[in-house]
């Protein structure tokens, strides 16, 4: 596979990727590159120049700030995955990380990379959705940050805008009585999802008090399924319950389908992943 | 003396491999080498109406390029088939398209660079005029009246209508029967996708006007037979075929390739190296698929169970194009499989070849035996539920009886040996198959939905002799070689024709000439895939390797041992006869401290010293071995499956095969080839498919859509083997390259119909995609939870 001529450049700061991309309108940031790469070998991608992120050590590592999780946006899948601080605070992440690709995808991947490219099929985007994360960003006129309602827009097309570099991700420190998990249904060959879903549901007592679900896989963007939380709000998560709610959660108009997964088999898994993430998440709720 | 034979010796081409000091066709770089990236057809149908080269010709580093009207002024030929039927139409397979492209992937031009990437985006520059024509993707509708015509020689798109069997002698059965079943059958597309994606590398001497051709070839001479004698039109020795370490074939590497056409021409005409090697996605389209057939089968049966005659009718997808083994792929190669071990009156089998506007389908793996397999045991499984008898029981009771070897089918075949109780019972015993049956009558109760499925399969590999094949329509002998060339220090060459692209030939083939000439092996070395050094030889594909190539190697070894016998004899002062090697030494018997070493004597045979009245120096064998018969492999395979009845998923829980492939020359290589097979089978009936759709647009070109099977997709295999020496061949053994994907998609397929037996379904297509699953689930009977 060969791509079109590019020029490359490794920036050794975020100032330095911000300046980089100002020089070249037409360049792309590198992360894993393990979208970016296959993509422009396949000249689907044609940038310029690649700004290389690799170096940037401060976009790197995990840290809690508060009750908040801050994660760099280079900070690899496979760190994810293992983080013992994450599966305490926030075990839905390295639960979605562990089902990325493969090892040599994990190992190379990022979490930034995976949310900045907005693939509809991938993990990240539908639980830092379902977790209600915000994402800082940095740009030459400064920083700013973004809800991840609001930051993917469409089929890859988000909030960035030319020129900048998404830089954290924020999600909240899992709270007492807070349960989250992520289910998803892997497409046979490239292991993305054809159909995920992320819950992240509170509960009291036996009783949920909200309920944050996001599916991946099916639709142009991470979407949150409004209609089943608000049907669970004040429900038992219990085996009846569920049964009852996850019943044609999504319609299959409008839902993506291709030959390994027709859309109404793709709406179909949404209501099983549905209840089996509630399932997970409201169990793990009480496991304080 | 150590003994070899029978023993896991570690494989001495594994430290080069792992290593990544392996050296494949794309790993050698020759001076002033150019690059070649082809421009190919998206479209399944078109014609060409204009092509502009201009633009190309002017990026900078671009050295030539070629279309397919240049080949013709030429005088390239047309890429030829290799076996013929009776009234078979073969038409011009031209390296690049003239006039008309057939299949999405076809070439139609070749740009040639001074680096690939250069070519690569000249080739972008290529402007081709197209008109648009309808294409067919499918067998059945390329036959449908009004569909588009492929060639317009083959009328309706056959290529050929064939068939084996007793036409009458089955009807008579069936009128008679207690019990019949019928069943309509898919066998899904395939592509090979070996690791290593194909190459070629070609030179060109002008001095000696003498071309070598580099490429991933399971067997060099045919190519150069081909390449040369019918498509360059050059005389053979000219062109050298090397084909040096190959990354897996199964079957795709057998074939005379357009790209091999165009490096060699190319490599002449700009007097330069030129070199290609396939991007993944060229491999997808371009590479020839396997199966793709779609079958009616009947099997008549007593009321006991007891199998009467089985009626096939099948309509095989040939692609655009006949490649070598085309035509007899889903004809001998097929038709005549539809016994397997069982006692059949009559057997009826009809096949028409077809043409679609797809990539042209050719042997793969097993090739046309796993397609075979699929049937017959879909069938006798079909039957089994039926009468409501155990699988299991209705295939014992229908087995060929160890004492009736050797055994006439209905379909030509005679079978040499077998004795399939024992591997029935091996498995049965491993299986643990009434705790597993109470097991899945259990989880059943819970909701859970397990299946067991068989497959007692028969293989038919190392075909022979030449004069049946060639009666049957084969352009080619089934012969192989084998050059033995002793050194006089007593080290060993051997030049065989056989090939290997990941059997291990360097290892097993070292074994038997270490222990028939009681030397370590590391005195020996194995050469082959070079028509400049090894005797020609037809290569590797059928499993012909140990049946045909080591035999041949065995029997050369035989001359070798009787002339050292001679010069011993002739040194011990005694007669030949009374001579007798133990020990690594050459006595006479009874007398082992008086005695000569191999080495020994390979320095008198090169010093010719003090050799025998009349004997020649040296000590060099060559045999050209051509087998009586084909060898019989046979055995059983049981899967166990889980099927999640929400999401359709299939689970390979447990998977158990018992082979008898005779003897093992070396059981870790038989285990890793049972291992590679099983993995294939198993990706066809649940994972692989290459699909066209309608329009015969390839919808699973990359490996994000093409589901190959991996580590996490399959269970610990448990493996055993049962021993039935084939009694015509000197070393008794069978292939086991072929065995696990012939048995095993067969074997998945109906355990995954047995998980969804309480759904009322009685037959689905492959692959079992969860969709698909869930979808018949769906269609299916409520099951009682």
């Amino acid at each position: 596979m060969y791509p079109s001529a590019f020029g490359y450049y490794r920036a050794a700061s975020v100032q330095e990727a911000v300046a980089l991309l100002g020089e070249h309108p037409d360049a792309k940031l590198l992360a894993g590159g393990h979208s970016l790469i296959p993509a422009m070998k396949l000249r689907l991608a044609t940038p310029s120049a690649l700004v290389d992120l690799g170096s940037v050590a401060e976009l790197r590592g995990i840290r809690q700030q508060g009750e908040t999780i801050v994660i760099g946006a280079m900070t690899p899948h496979r760190e994810i995955e293992y983080s013992t601080e994450l599966a305490k605070t926030c075990p839905i992440l390295p639960e979605a990380a562990a089902v990325i690709g493969d090892p040599l995808v994990r190992n190379r991947g990022t979490i930034g990379g995976s949310l900045a490219h907005a693939d509809p099929a991938a993990d990240f985007p539908a639980c830092v959705l379902a977790l209600g994360g915000t994402l800082t960003i940095q740009g030459t006129a400064g920083g700013r940050t973004v809800e991840a309602a609001d930051f993917f827009q469409d089929m890859f097309a988000t909030a960035l805008q030319p020129g900048e570099v998404l830089t954290e991700i924020q999600v909240p420190a899992r709270q007492p009585g807070v349960g989250m998990a992520y289910e998803k249904f892997a497409h046979p060959a490239s292991r993305y999802a054809i159909v995920g879903v992320a819950a992240v549901v509170r509960m009291n007592r036996s009783v949920c008090e909200e309920a944050r679900v996001a599916m991946t896989g099916a639709t142009s963007k991470p979407t949150r399924l409004t209609k089943l939380e608000a049907a669970l709000a004040g429900k038992p998560l219990d085996e009846a319950t569920l049964k009852a709610t996850c019943v044609n959660v999504v319609s299959p108009d409008g839902l993506l389908g291709d030959h390994t997964a027709s859309a109404t088999f793709r709406a179909h898994l949404t209501d099983v992943f549905a209840k089996r993430a509630l399932q997970r998440a409201a169990e793990r709720s009480t496991s304080r | 003396m150590e003994q070899y034979f029978g023993k896991a010796v570690k494989r001495v081409e594994d430290p080069r491999f792992l290593t990544g000091s392996g050296q494949y066709t794309d790993d050698l770089s020759l001076p002033r080498m150019a690059h070649v990236a082809m421009v190919r057809t998206p479209f399944a149908h078109a014609r060409i109406r204009r092509i502009d080269t201009a633009q190309a010709l002017e990026h900078p580093g671009v050295v030539a390029v070629i279309t397919g009207q240049a080949l013709r002024d030429a005088n390239i030929g047309s890429i030829p088939p290799g076996w013929l039927l009776p009234d078979i139409k073969t038409p011009p397979h031209y390296a690049i398209a003239v006039d008309r492209v057939r299949h999405a992937g076809e070439i139609v031009a070749a740009v040639i660079a001074e680096s690939r990437a250069i070519a690569e985006d000249a080739a972008l520059l290529v402007d081709v005029e197209y008109e648009m024509l309808p294409a067919v993707s499918l067998g059945s509708a390329a036959l449908a009246s009004g569909a588009p015509a492929v060639h317009d020689e083959a009328i309706e798109n056959v290529c050929f209508r064939w068939s084996i069997g007793d036409q009458a002698a089955v009807d008579a059965e069936f009128d008679r029967a207690a019990k019949t079943v019928k069943l309509s059958l898919r066998n899904s597309r395939l592509a090979p996708n070996a690791i290593e994606p194909r190459a070629s590398l070609a030179q060109y001497v002008r001095a000696s006007d003498e071309l070598t051709l580099w490429t991933t070839s399971q067997n060099p001479h045919i190519h150069r037979l081909i390449l040369a004698a019918f498509v360059l039109g050059i005389p053979e020795h000219k062109l050298r075929v090397i084909s040096p370490d190959v990354g897996g074939g199964f079957g795709s590497k057998i074939f005379q390739y357009p790209e091999e056409v165009i490096v060699l021409y190319a490599a002449r005409k700009l007097n330069r190296p030129v070199k290609w090697t396939a991007r993944r996605t060229e491999s997808f389209v371009s590479d020839s698929h396997g199966r793709d057939h779609e079958s009616e089968a009947e099997l008549a049966a007593d009321d006991e169970g007891h199998v009467l005659a089985l009626r096939v009718k099948t309509i095989a997808n040939l692609g655009a194009y006949l490649t070598l083994f085309g035509p007899v792929v889903p004809t001998y190669l097929y038709g005549t499989l539809m016994n397997g071990p069982y006692r059949f009156r009559a057997i009826h089998c009809a096949v028409t070849g077809v043409f679609t506007h797809t990539a042209p389908v050719d042997a793969l793996r097993g090739a046309g035996r796993p397609e075979a397999t699929y049937l017959l045991e879909r069938m006798m499984d079909r039957m089994a539920q039926e009468l409501g008898q155990d699988p299991a029981e209705l295939r014992r009771k229908n087995f060929i009886q160890p004492d009736a070897f050797p055994y006439q089918t209905p379909v030509a075949l005679v079978y040499d040996s077998g004795n399939y109780e024992p591997a029935l019972d091996k498995a049965l015993t491993t299986l643990d198959y009434k705790r597993a049956r109470e097991a899945q009558a259990a989880l059943r109760k819970e909701g859970r939905y397990l299946g067991i499925g068989f497959s007692t399969y028969l293989e038919a590999c190392g075909l022979a002799p030449s004069s049946l094949v060639g009666s049957l329509g084969a352009q080619a002998g089934q012969w192989e070689s084998a050059l033995v060339r002793v050194m006089p220090t007593g080290k060993v060459e051997v030049f065989t024709g056989a090939h290997s692209h990941g059997q291990g030939h360097e290892t097993a083939f070292a074994q038997i000439v270490a222990d028939d000439l009681q030397i370590p092996m590391d005195d020996v070395v194995i050469v082959h895939g070079d028509t400049a050094k090894v005797p020609f030889g037809w290569g590797s594909y059928g499993s012909r390797s140990a049946a045909v190539g080591a035999s041949a190697l065995k029997m050369a070894l035989n001359k070798i041992r009787d002339k050292a016998a001679g010069i011993a004899a002739h040194l011990l002062e005694a007669a030949p006869e009374d001579v007798e090697m133990t020990g690594g030494q050459l006595h006479v018997k009874g007398v082992p401290e008086r005695g000569k070493s191999f080495s020994d004597i390979a320095l008198q045979a090169h010093l010719a010293h003090n050799l025998p009245e009349g004997m020649e120096p040296g000590l060099e064998a060559t045999h050209f071995y051509d087998p009586k018969n084909f060898v019989y492999p046979f055995g059983t395979h049981v899967a166990v499956v889980e099927v999640d009845p929400e999401t359709g998923r299939v689970t390979l829980q447990r998977y158990v095969a018992v082979d008898d492939c005779g003897p093992l020359i070396n059981p870790m290589i038989a285990e890793g080839q049972v291992h590679g097979g099983i993995a294939h089978g198993v990706g066809q009936a649940l994972l692989e498919h290459a699909l066209y759709d309608e329009q015969g647009q390839f919808v699973a070109g990359s490996f994000l859509e093409y589901a190959m099977p991996r580590a996490d997709d399959l269970p610990l295999f448990e493996i055993d083997h049962t021993v039935t020496p084939s009694p015509h061949n000197p070393l008794g053994v069978k292939g086991i390259g072929e065995t696990g994907t012939i048995a095993s998609t067969a074997a998945v397929a109906n355990a995954v119909i047995d998980a969804l037996g309480p759904f009322g379904i009685t037959h689905l297509d492959m692959p079992f995609t969860a969709e698909n699953v869930w979808r018949a689930i769906q269609g299916g009977k409520k099951a009682v939870a």
